[in-house]
Protein backbone atom coordinates (compact mmCIF):
# COMPACT_ATOMS: atom_id res chain seq x y z
CA UNK A 1 0.00 0.00 0.00
CA UNK A 2 2.84 2.61 0.77
CA UNK A 3 2.89 5.23 -2.03
CA UNK A 4 0.48 3.75 -3.67
CA UNK A 5 -1.88 6.62 -3.50
CA UNK A 6 -1.86 10.02 -2.74
CA UNK A 7 -4.09 12.87 -1.66
CA UNK A 8 -4.60 15.49 -4.72
CA UNK A 9 -6.97 17.77 -3.16
CA UNK A 10 -8.10 19.35 0.36
CA UNK A 11 -11.07 21.72 1.09
CA UNK A 12 -12.59 23.12 4.00
CA UNK A 13 -15.97 24.84 4.42
CA UNK A 14 -18.45 26.26 6.70
CA UNK A 15 -15.40 26.23 9.48
CA UNK A 16 -16.56 28.41 12.41
CA UNK A 17 -20.51 28.87 12.12
CA UNK A 18 -22.77 28.46 9.10
CA UNK A 19 -25.88 29.09 10.41
CA UNK A 20 -28.61 27.82 7.95
CA UNK A 21 -26.48 25.33 6.17
CA UNK A 22 -27.78 21.55 6.67
CA UNK A 23 -24.59 19.04 7.52
CA UNK A 24 -24.98 17.86 3.58
CA UNK A 25 -24.46 21.20 1.66
CA UNK A 26 -21.67 21.79 4.51
CA UNK A 27 -19.91 18.14 3.34
CA UNK A 28 -20.55 19.46 -0.60
CA UNK A 29 -19.47 22.75 -0.19
CA UNK A 30 -16.01 21.46 1.53
CA UNK A 31 -16.20 18.75 -1.49
CA UNK A 32 -16.22 21.42 -3.94
CA UNK A 33 -13.18 23.08 -2.36
CA UNK A 34 -11.04 19.76 -2.86
CA UNK A 35 -12.36 19.05 -6.21
CA UNK A 36 -10.51 22.70 -7.08
CA UNK A 37 -7.84 21.83 -5.36
CA UNK A 38 -7.05 18.90 -7.42
CA UNK A 39 -8.37 20.56 -10.26
CA UNK A 40 -11.22 18.01 -10.47
CA UNK A 41 -15.14 18.30 -10.94
CA UNK A 42 -17.76 15.84 -9.02
CA UNK A 43 -17.89 14.33 -12.74
CA UNK A 44 -14.38 12.92 -12.03
CA UNK A 45 -15.39 11.39 -8.81
CA UNK A 46 -16.14 7.66 -8.96
CA UNK A 47 -15.71 6.85 -5.10
CA UNK A 48 -17.82 8.70 -2.26
CA UNK A 49 -16.81 8.26 1.13
CA UNK A 50 -18.51 9.84 4.12
CA UNK A 51 -19.13 9.86 7.64
CA UNK A 52 -22.17 11.14 9.84
CA UNK A 53 -23.55 10.76 13.29
CA UNK A 54 -26.53 11.77 11.76
CA UNK A 55 -27.48 11.04 8.09
CA UNK A 56 -28.63 8.39 7.71
CA UNK A 57 -27.38 6.06 4.30
CA UNK A 58 -24.80 9.21 4.31
CA UNK A 59 -23.15 7.44 1.22
CA UNK A 60 -26.49 7.69 -0.56
CA UNK A 61 -27.03 10.83 0.76
CA UNK A 62 -23.26 12.26 -0.55
CA UNK A 63 -23.68 10.68 -3.98
CA UNK A 64 -27.27 12.17 -4.90
CA UNK A 65 -26.09 15.60 -3.33
CA UNK A 66 -23.44 15.60 -5.82
CA UNK A 67 -25.26 13.95 -8.99
CA UNK A 68 -22.46 10.91 -8.76
CA UNK A 69 -23.26 7.50 -9.79
CA UNK A 70 -20.12 5.90 -7.40
CA UNK A 71 -18.68 2.77 -8.02
CA UNK A 72 -16.96 2.91 -5.04
CA UNK A 73 -19.06 3.88 -1.34
CA UNK A 74 -18.06 3.39 1.74
CA UNK A 75 -19.34 4.70 4.99
CA UNK A 76 -17.75 3.40 8.09
CA UNK A 77 -18.70 5.09 11.51
CA UNK A 78 -16.62 4.62 14.14
CA UNK A 79 -16.52 8.05 15.55
CA UNK A 80 -14.20 11.20 14.75
CA UNK A 81 -11.43 9.03 13.75
CA UNK A 82 -13.25 7.42 10.71
CA UNK A 83 -12.00 10.19 7.86
CA UNK A 84 -8.34 8.81 8.87
CA UNK A 85 -9.62 5.73 8.98
CA UNK A 86 -11.53 5.97 5.62
CA UNK A 87 -7.84 5.84 4.14
CA UNK A 88 -7.64 2.16 4.48
CA UNK A 89 -10.76 1.41 2.42
CA UNK A 90 -10.26 3.86 -0.02
CA UNK A 91 -6.73 2.53 -0.59
CA UNK A 92 -7.59 -0.87 -1.45
CA UNK A 93 -10.50 0.14 -3.74
CA UNK A 94 -8.11 1.71 -5.64
CA UNK A 95 -5.32 -0.44 -5.90
CA UNK A 96 -8.15 -3.13 -6.91
CA UNK A 97 -8.97 -0.74 -9.40
CA UNK A 98 -12.69 -0.27 -8.17
CA UNK A 99 -12.21 3.27 -9.18
CA UNK A 100 -9.69 6.24 -9.85
CA UNK A 101 -10.95 9.19 -7.86
CA UNK A 102 -11.96 9.25 -4.18
CA UNK A 103 -13.64 11.57 -2.60
CA UNK A 104 -13.89 11.96 1.44
CA UNK A 105 -16.07 14.46 2.86
CA UNK A 106 -17.46 15.44 5.96
CA UNK A 107 -20.04 18.07 7.10
CA UNK A 108 -21.43 19.17 10.52
CA UNK A 109 -23.56 22.26 12.09
CA UNK A 110 -23.19 20.90 15.40
CA UNK A 111 -23.01 24.78 16.63
CA UNK A 112 -25.62 26.19 15.22
CA UNK A 113 -28.27 23.54 13.65
CA UNK A 114 -31.44 23.12 15.55
CA UNK A 115 -32.68 20.07 17.57
CA UNK A 116 -29.40 18.69 19.01
CA UNK A 117 -31.27 18.21 22.40
CA UNK A 118 -33.89 16.44 21.00
CA UNK A 119 -31.84 13.99 18.45
CA UNK A 120 -29.44 13.01 21.51
CA UNK A 121 -32.71 11.99 23.47
CA UNK A 122 -33.64 9.78 20.61
CA UNK A 123 -30.06 8.23 20.22
CA UNK A 124 -30.29 7.49 23.77
CA UNK A 125 -33.63 5.75 23.64
CA UNK A 126 -32.06 3.97 20.06
CA UNK A 127 -28.95 2.90 21.54
CA UNK A 128 -29.56 2.70 25.91
CA UNK A 129 -25.82 1.55 26.87
CA UNK A 130 -27.30 -0.13 30.17
CA UNK A 131 -24.10 -0.09 31.69
CA UNK A 132 -23.21 3.43 31.28
CA UNK A 133 -26.28 5.69 30.86
CA UNK A 134 -27.95 5.30 34.33
CA UNK A 135 -25.03 7.37 36.03
CA UNK A 136 -25.12 9.90 33.94
CA UNK A 137 -21.84 10.56 32.48
CA UNK A 138 -21.56 13.95 30.76
CA UNK A 139 -19.80 12.28 27.80
CA UNK A 140 -17.67 12.13 25.90
CA UNK A 141 -15.84 14.89 28.42
CA UNK A 142 -16.46 12.32 31.79
CA UNK A 143 -14.90 9.73 30.08
CA UNK A 144 -11.87 11.19 28.85
CA UNK A 145 -11.67 13.13 32.29
CA UNK A 146 -11.35 9.32 33.87
CA UNK A 147 -8.41 8.74 31.77
CA UNK A 148 -6.80 12.21 32.55
CA UNK A 149 -8.11 11.62 36.51
CA UNK A 150 -5.70 7.92 36.43
CA UNK A 151 -2.90 9.75 34.42
CA UNK A 152 -2.76 12.23 36.74
CA UNK A 153 -2.78 9.46 39.91
CA UNK A 154 -0.51 7.10 38.08
CA UNK A 155 2.24 8.95 36.77
CA UNK A 156 1.47 12.29 39.15
CA UNK A 157 0.60 14.28 35.13
CA UNK A 158 -0.41 17.72 36.70
CA UNK A 159 -3.49 19.47 35.65
CA UNK A 160 -0.90 23.05 34.59
CA UNK A 161 0.54 20.24 32.21
CA UNK A 162 -2.29 19.42 30.87
CA UNK A 163 -3.22 22.93 30.50
CA UNK A 164 -0.20 23.65 28.18
CA UNK A 165 -1.44 21.16 25.82
CA UNK A 166 -4.14 23.75 25.29
CA UNK A 167 -2.05 27.05 25.42
CA UNK A 168 0.32 25.42 22.52
CA UNK A 169 -3.24 24.49 20.19
CA UNK A 170 -3.65 28.39 20.93
CA UNK A 171 -0.55 29.40 20.35
CA UNK A 172 -0.61 27.66 16.95
CA UNK A 173 -4.27 28.52 16.22
CA UNK A 174 -3.05 32.55 16.64
CA UNK A 175 -0.60 31.98 13.37
CA UNK A 176 -3.88 30.39 11.49
CA UNK A 177 -5.79 32.97 10.08
CA UNK A 178 -8.33 30.21 9.41
CA UNK A 179 -8.60 29.37 13.60
CA UNK A 180 -12.17 29.75 15.58
CA UNK A 181 -10.74 30.95 18.38
CA UNK A 182 -7.39 32.99 18.93
CA UNK A 183 -7.62 34.99 22.07
CA UNK A 184 -4.48 34.74 24.14
CA UNK A 185 -4.90 31.80 26.74
CA UNK A 186 -2.52 31.08 29.62
CA UNK A 187 -2.12 28.13 31.62
CA UNK A 188 -4.05 30.18 34.51
CA UNK A 189 -6.80 30.63 32.42
CA UNK A 190 -7.14 27.00 31.65
CA UNK A 191 -7.05 25.80 35.25
CA UNK A 192 -9.75 28.69 36.18
CA UNK A 193 -11.91 28.04 33.67
CA UNK A 194 -15.42 26.50 34.42
CA UNK A 195 -14.48 22.81 35.92
CA UNK A 196 -16.71 20.58 33.73
CA UNK A 197 -15.93 17.24 34.52
CA UNK A 198 -13.32 17.00 37.01
CA UNK A 199 -9.80 17.08 36.02
CA UNK A 200 -11.07 18.35 32.72
CA UNK A 201 -12.37 22.62 32.75
CA UNK A 202 -13.84 23.89 29.30
CA UNK A 203 -10.70 24.79 28.17
CA UNK A 204 -9.02 21.44 28.52
CA UNK A 205 -12.19 20.54 25.81
CA UNK A 206 -12.89 20.85 21.90
CA UNK A 207 -14.39 23.55 20.75
CA UNK A 208 -18.04 23.14 19.44
CA UNK A 209 -18.00 24.27 15.83
CA UNK A 210 -19.82 23.99 12.56
CA UNK A 211 -17.65 23.13 9.58
CA UNK A 212 -16.55 20.35 7.02
CA UNK A 213 -13.75 19.16 5.26
CA UNK A 214 -12.91 16.97 2.19
CA UNK A 215 -9.90 15.50 0.57
CA UNK A 216 -9.79 13.74 -2.94
CA UNK A 217 -7.48 10.75 -2.97
CA UNK A 218 -6.50 8.42 -6.23
CA UNK A 219 -3.78 6.62 -7.34
CA UNK A 220 0.29 8.00 -7.16
CA UNK A 221 1.00 7.59 -10.69
CA UNK A 222 -1.89 9.88 -11.65
CA UNK A 223 -0.70 13.17 -9.54
CA UNK A 224 1.27 14.29 -11.74
CA UNK A 225 -1.63 15.32 -13.77
CA UNK A 226 -2.63 17.69 -10.45
CA UNK A 227 -1.87 20.88 -10.07
CA UNK A 228 -0.92 20.73 -6.78
CA UNK A 229 1.83 18.63 -4.92
CA UNK A 230 0.47 15.72 -3.64
CA UNK A 231 0.52 13.54 -0.73
CA UNK A 232 1.72 10.31 -0.59
CA UNK A 233 0.52 7.97 1.90
CA UNK A 234 3.49 6.31 3.31
CA UNK A 235 1.56 4.47 5.87
CA UNK A 236 -1.74 3.66 7.86
CA UNK A 237 -2.74 1.17 10.81
CA UNK A 238 -5.53 0.70 12.37
CA UNK A 239 -6.67 -0.63 16.33
CA UNK A 240 -10.00 -0.26 18.49
CA UNK A 241 -10.24 -2.66 21.86
CA UNK A 242 -12.91 -0.93 23.24
CA UNK A 243 -16.53 1.06 22.98
CA UNK A 244 -17.28 2.46 26.30
CA UNK A 245 -14.75 3.24 28.47
CA UNK A 246 -16.23 1.17 31.45
CA UNK A 247 -14.35 -1.69 29.09
CA UNK A 248 -11.16 0.00 28.36
CA UNK A 249 -8.20 -2.20 29.72
CA UNK A 250 -6.26 0.71 31.28
CA UNK A 251 -7.25 3.91 30.57
CA UNK A 252 -3.73 5.24 30.34
CA UNK A 253 -2.44 3.34 27.40
CA UNK A 254 -4.98 3.51 23.68
CA UNK A 255 -4.81 1.40 20.76
CA UNK A 256 -2.93 4.07 19.36
CA UNK A 257 0.28 1.81 20.70
CA UNK A 258 -1.09 -0.48 17.95
CA UNK A 259 -2.14 1.61 15.72
CA UNK A 260 1.33 3.63 15.57
CA UNK A 261 3.25 0.46 15.26
CA UNK A 262 1.05 -0.88 12.18
CA UNK A 263 1.67 2.20 10.66
CA UNK A 264 5.60 2.54 11.16
CA UNK A 265 5.88 -0.70 9.95
CA UNK A 266 4.50 -0.09 6.85
CA UNK A 267 5.81 3.84 6.19
CA UNK A 268 9.16 2.26 7.12
CA UNK A 269 9.79 5.36 9.32
CA UNK A 270 9.79 6.11 13.27
CA UNK A 271 9.04 9.07 15.66
CA UNK A 272 12.35 10.57 14.93
CA UNK A 273 11.83 10.94 11.28
CA UNK A 274 8.26 12.90 11.77
CA UNK A 275 8.47 17.08 11.10
CA UNK A 276 4.94 17.48 11.85
CA UNK A 277 2.42 16.11 14.16
CA UNK A 278 -1.72 16.18 13.87
CA UNK A 279 -3.17 14.59 16.65
CA UNK A 280 -7.00 14.28 17.60
CA UNK A 281 -7.13 16.79 20.19
CA UNK A 282 -10.42 16.70 21.44
CA UNK A 283 -9.55 17.08 24.97
CA UNK A 284 -5.94 17.72 26.76
CA UNK A 285 -5.31 14.44 27.72
CA UNK A 286 -5.66 12.83 24.23
CA UNK A 287 -2.88 14.65 23.07
CA UNK A 288 -0.15 13.73 25.83
CA UNK A 289 -1.81 9.93 25.51
CA UNK A 290 -0.90 9.68 22.09
CA UNK A 291 2.87 11.46 22.30
CA UNK A 292 3.59 8.48 24.65
CA UNK A 293 1.62 5.56 22.81
CA UNK A 294 2.62 6.78 19.33
CA UNK A 295 6.70 6.61 20.98
CA UNK A 296 7.35 10.26 21.07
CA UNK A 297 8.12 9.99 24.59
CA UNK A 298 7.94 7.14 27.26
CA UNK A 299 4.17 6.44 28.97
CA UNK A 300 3.94 8.17 31.87
CA UNK A 301 6.20 11.00 30.53
CA UNK A 302 4.18 12.86 28.63
CA UNK A 303 3.58 15.30 31.05
CA UNK A 304 6.67 16.69 31.13
CA UNK A 305 7.47 16.21 27.36
CA UNK A 306 4.68 18.93 26.63
CA UNK A 307 6.17 21.10 29.08
CA UNK A 308 7.87 24.09 28.87
CA UNK A 309 6.09 24.83 25.19
CA UNK A 310 7.70 21.54 23.69
CA UNK A 311 4.74 21.21 20.76
CA UNK A 312 3.94 25.21 20.35
CA UNK A 313 4.99 27.18 17.80
CA UNK A 314 8.84 27.68 18.04
CA UNK A 315 8.85 24.39 20.02
CA UNK A 316 11.15 21.54 19.20
CA UNK A 317 8.20 19.66 17.70
CA UNK A 318 5.25 20.87 16.16
CA UNK A 319 1.67 19.27 17.15
CA UNK A 320 -1.45 20.41 15.84
CA UNK A 321 -0.25 23.35 14.07
CA UNK A 322 -3.85 24.46 12.51
CA UNK A 323 -4.65 24.90 16.79
CA UNK A 324 -6.15 21.24 16.51
CA UNK A 325 -9.93 20.72 18.22
CA UNK A 326 -9.05 22.61 20.83
CA UNK A 327 -8.72 25.76 19.46
CA UNK A 328 -9.25 25.74 15.14
CA UNK A 329 -12.63 23.86 14.70
CA UNK A 330 -14.32 20.70 16.25
CA UNK A 331 -17.32 20.11 14.21
CA UNK A 332 -18.58 17.07 16.25
CA UNK A 333 -15.83 14.69 14.54
CA UNK A 334 -12.34 16.04 13.84
CA UNK A 335 -10.54 13.32 12.05
CA UNK A 336 -10.88 14.92 8.24
CA UNK A 337 -9.25 18.24 9.35
CA UNK A 338 -6.15 16.41 10.69
CA UNK A 339 -5.52 15.05 7.35
CA UNK A 340 -6.41 18.54 5.75
CA UNK A 341 -3.54 20.00 7.83
CA UNK A 342 -0.70 17.26 7.01
CA UNK A 343 -1.63 18.02 3.27
CA UNK A 344 -1.02 21.68 4.06
CA UNK A 345 2.13 21.44 5.91
CA UNK A 346 3.39 18.93 3.74
CA UNK A 347 2.40 21.34 0.68
CA UNK A 348 4.19 24.11 2.28
CA UNK A 349 1.09 25.81 2.92
CA UNK A 350 1.02 26.88 6.23
CA UNK A 351 1.48 30.64 6.07
CA UNK A 352 2.97 31.97 9.37
CA UNK A 353 2.56 28.46 10.75
CA UNK A 354 4.24 26.32 8.46
CA UNK A 355 6.88 23.82 9.88
CA UNK A 356 9.95 24.66 7.46
CA UNK A 357 10.82 21.32 4.91
CA UNK A 358 7.87 19.19 6.47
CA UNK A 359 8.49 16.50 4.42
CA UNK A 360 6.82 13.37 6.77
CA UNK A 361 3.45 14.14 8.50
CA UNK A 362 1.67 12.10 10.49
CA UNK A 363 -1.90 11.98 11.25
CA UNK A 364 -3.94 10.49 14.32
CA UNK A 365 -7.17 9.97 14.66
CA UNK A 366 -9.28 8.71 17.73
CA UNK A 367 -12.49 8.01 17.76
CA UNK A 368 -15.44 7.32 20.65
CA UNK A 369 -14.12 7.66 24.06
CA UNK A 370 -10.28 7.10 23.24
CA UNK A 371 -12.23 3.82 21.35
CA UNK A 372 -10.58 3.44 18.08
CA UNK A 373 -7.05 4.66 17.09
CA UNK A 374 -6.19 5.20 13.47
CA UNK A 375 -2.77 6.79 12.30
CA UNK A 376 -1.52 7.93 8.90
CA UNK A 377 1.47 9.10 8.25
CA UNK A 378 1.90 11.32 4.90
CA UNK A 379 5.23 12.39 2.83
CA UNK A 380 5.96 14.25 0.20
CA UNK A 381 7.44 13.10 -3.11
CA UNK A 382 10.84 12.61 -1.67
CA UNK A 383 9.84 10.52 0.99
CA UNK A 384 8.43 7.36 -1.69
CA UNK B 1 -30.31 -24.62 25.67
CA UNK B 2 -31.55 -20.88 25.49
CA UNK B 3 -31.48 -18.68 28.56
CA UNK B 4 -35.60 -17.79 28.93
CA UNK B 5 -34.29 -13.93 27.87
CA UNK B 6 -30.57 -11.87 26.90
CA UNK B 7 -27.79 -11.70 29.24
CA UNK B 8 -28.56 -7.75 29.69
CA UNK B 9 -32.10 -7.77 30.58
CA UNK B 10 -31.64 -11.31 33.20
CA UNK B 11 -29.18 -8.76 35.43
CA UNK B 12 -31.11 -5.92 35.05
CA UNK B 13 -34.10 -8.18 36.01
CA UNK B 14 -31.97 -9.88 39.11
CA UNK B 15 -31.46 -5.87 39.78
CA UNK B 16 -34.85 -5.06 39.98
CA UNK B 17 -35.23 -8.46 42.30
CA UNK B 18 -32.59 -6.80 44.82
CA UNK B 19 -30.06 -9.67 43.52
CA UNK B 20 -26.31 -8.54 42.24
CA UNK B 21 -25.51 -11.09 39.21
CA UNK B 22 -22.59 -11.02 37.19
CA UNK B 23 -21.31 -13.73 34.39
CA UNK B 24 -18.48 -16.33 35.03
CA UNK B 25 -17.33 -18.69 32.62
CA UNK B 26 -17.09 -22.30 33.37
CA UNK B 27 -14.57 -23.00 30.24
CA UNK B 28 -12.06 -20.68 31.20
CA UNK B 29 -13.22 -19.36 34.75
CA UNK B 30 -13.00 -15.53 34.34
CA UNK B 31 -15.87 -13.41 35.65
CA UNK B 32 -17.31 -10.95 32.99
CA UNK B 33 -18.79 -7.77 32.85
CA UNK B 34 -21.05 -6.55 31.40
CA UNK B 35 -23.26 -9.47 30.96
CA UNK B 36 -22.04 -11.01 27.45
CA UNK B 37 -23.95 -13.53 25.22
CA UNK B 38 -19.93 -15.09 24.60
CA UNK B 39 -16.89 -15.39 26.76
CA UNK B 40 -14.92 -12.16 25.57
CA UNK B 41 -11.71 -13.85 26.58
CA UNK B 42 -12.26 -17.29 25.02
CA UNK B 43 -15.61 -17.44 23.13
CA UNK B 44 -17.56 -19.71 25.05
CA UNK B 45 -21.18 -19.61 25.42
CA UNK B 46 -20.85 -21.21 29.12
CA UNK B 47 -21.69 -18.30 30.99
CA UNK B 48 -23.37 -19.07 34.46
CA UNK B 49 -24.48 -16.19 36.76
CA UNK B 50 -22.35 -15.66 39.92
CA UNK B 51 -22.94 -13.30 43.19
CA UNK B 52 -20.15 -10.90 43.24
CA UNK B 53 -18.54 -10.19 46.56
CA UNK B 54 -19.58 -7.07 46.55
CA UNK B 55 -16.23 -5.76 47.11
CA UNK B 56 -14.43 -3.61 45.05
CA UNK B 57 -11.46 -0.57 44.89
CA UNK B 58 -12.14 2.99 42.39
CA UNK B 59 -10.05 2.66 39.77
CA UNK B 60 -10.75 6.12 38.56
CA UNK B 61 -13.23 9.09 39.24
CA UNK B 62 -14.90 12.38 38.01
CA UNK B 63 -17.39 14.77 39.51
CA UNK B 64 -19.76 16.00 36.78
CA UNK B 65 -20.52 19.46 37.36
CA UNK B 66 -23.98 20.58 37.36
CA UNK B 67 -26.28 23.58 38.29
CA UNK B 68 -27.23 23.49 41.84
CA UNK B 69 -30.86 24.15 39.92
CA UNK B 70 -30.61 21.00 38.02
CA UNK B 71 -29.65 19.40 40.96
CA UNK B 72 -25.80 19.85 41.37
CA UNK B 73 -22.72 17.98 40.97
CA UNK B 74 -22.50 14.14 41.41
CA UNK B 75 -20.01 11.34 41.05
CA UNK B 76 -19.25 9.15 38.46
CA UNK B 77 -16.17 6.45 38.39
CA UNK B 78 -15.19 3.06 37.30
CA UNK B 79 -14.96 0.32 39.85
CA UNK B 80 -12.49 -2.65 39.61
CA UNK B 81 -14.23 -5.79 41.49
CA UNK B 82 -12.37 -8.28 43.82
CA UNK B 83 -13.67 -10.59 40.59
CA UNK B 84 -11.48 -9.29 38.46
CA UNK B 85 -14.07 -7.08 36.38
CA UNK B 86 -14.37 -3.19 35.86
CA UNK B 87 -18.40 -1.03 36.12
CA UNK B 88 -19.26 2.47 36.07
CA UNK B 89 -21.03 3.06 38.97
CA UNK B 90 -21.15 5.97 41.79
CA UNK B 91 -20.01 6.40 45.07
CA UNK B 92 -22.64 7.19 47.44
CA UNK B 93 -22.91 8.74 50.81
CA UNK B 94 -19.96 10.68 50.67
CA UNK B 95 -18.95 14.24 48.42
CA UNK B 96 -18.29 13.56 45.17
CA UNK B 97 -15.10 15.61 45.44
CA UNK B 98 -14.67 13.36 48.04
CA UNK B 99 -13.74 10.10 46.25
CA UNK B 100 -10.60 8.93 45.75
CA UNK B 101 -8.71 6.33 43.39
CA UNK B 102 -7.97 3.30 45.30
CA UNK B 103 -10.55 3.85 47.61
CA UNK B 104 -12.31 0.63 48.84
CA UNK B 105 -15.69 0.57 48.32
CA UNK B 106 -18.81 -2.24 49.00
CA UNK B 107 -21.96 -2.45 46.39
CA UNK B 108 -25.46 -1.96 47.16
CA UNK B 109 -28.49 -1.63 45.30
CA UNK B 110 -30.91 1.75 45.52
CA UNK B 111 -33.28 1.98 42.40
CA UNK B 112 -32.46 -1.03 40.99
CA UNK B 113 -28.63 0.36 40.17
CA UNK B 114 -25.51 -1.31 41.81
CA UNK B 115 -23.81 1.66 43.12
CA UNK B 116 -20.95 1.95 45.95
CA UNK B 117 -20.22 3.49 49.31
CA UNK B 118 -16.73 3.54 51.27
CA UNK B 119 -15.91 0.43 52.27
Amino acid sequence: MRGSVAIAGVGLAGCGEAPGWTEMEIAVAAAKNALDDAGLTARDVDGVVIASTNIFMSGLALAEHLGVRPKFTESTMIGGSSFVEHLIPASLALNAGLCDTVLVAYGSNQRTGVGRGEAGRYKMALDPQAFEHPYKPFNPPSSYAMAAARHMHQYGTTREQLAEIAVAARKWAQLNPEAFSREPLTVEDVLRSRMVSDPLTVRDCCLVTDGGGAYVLTHAERVKDFPKPPAYLLGVGAAHWHRQISSMPDLTVTAATESGRRAFDMAGLGPEDVDVLELYDAFTINTLLFLEDLGFCRKGEGGAFVSGGRIAPGGKLPVNTNGGGLSCVHPGMYGIFLIIEAVRQLRGEGGARQVKDAAVALAHGNGGVLSSQITAILGTKDTL
Amino acid sequence: MSPPSGPEKHYLDALKEGRFEIQRCAACTRHVFYPRVLCPYCGSERLEWVAPSGRGVVYSTTVVRRKPADGGDYNVCLVDLAEGVRMMSRIAAIAPTDVRIGMAVTARIADGLVEFTPA
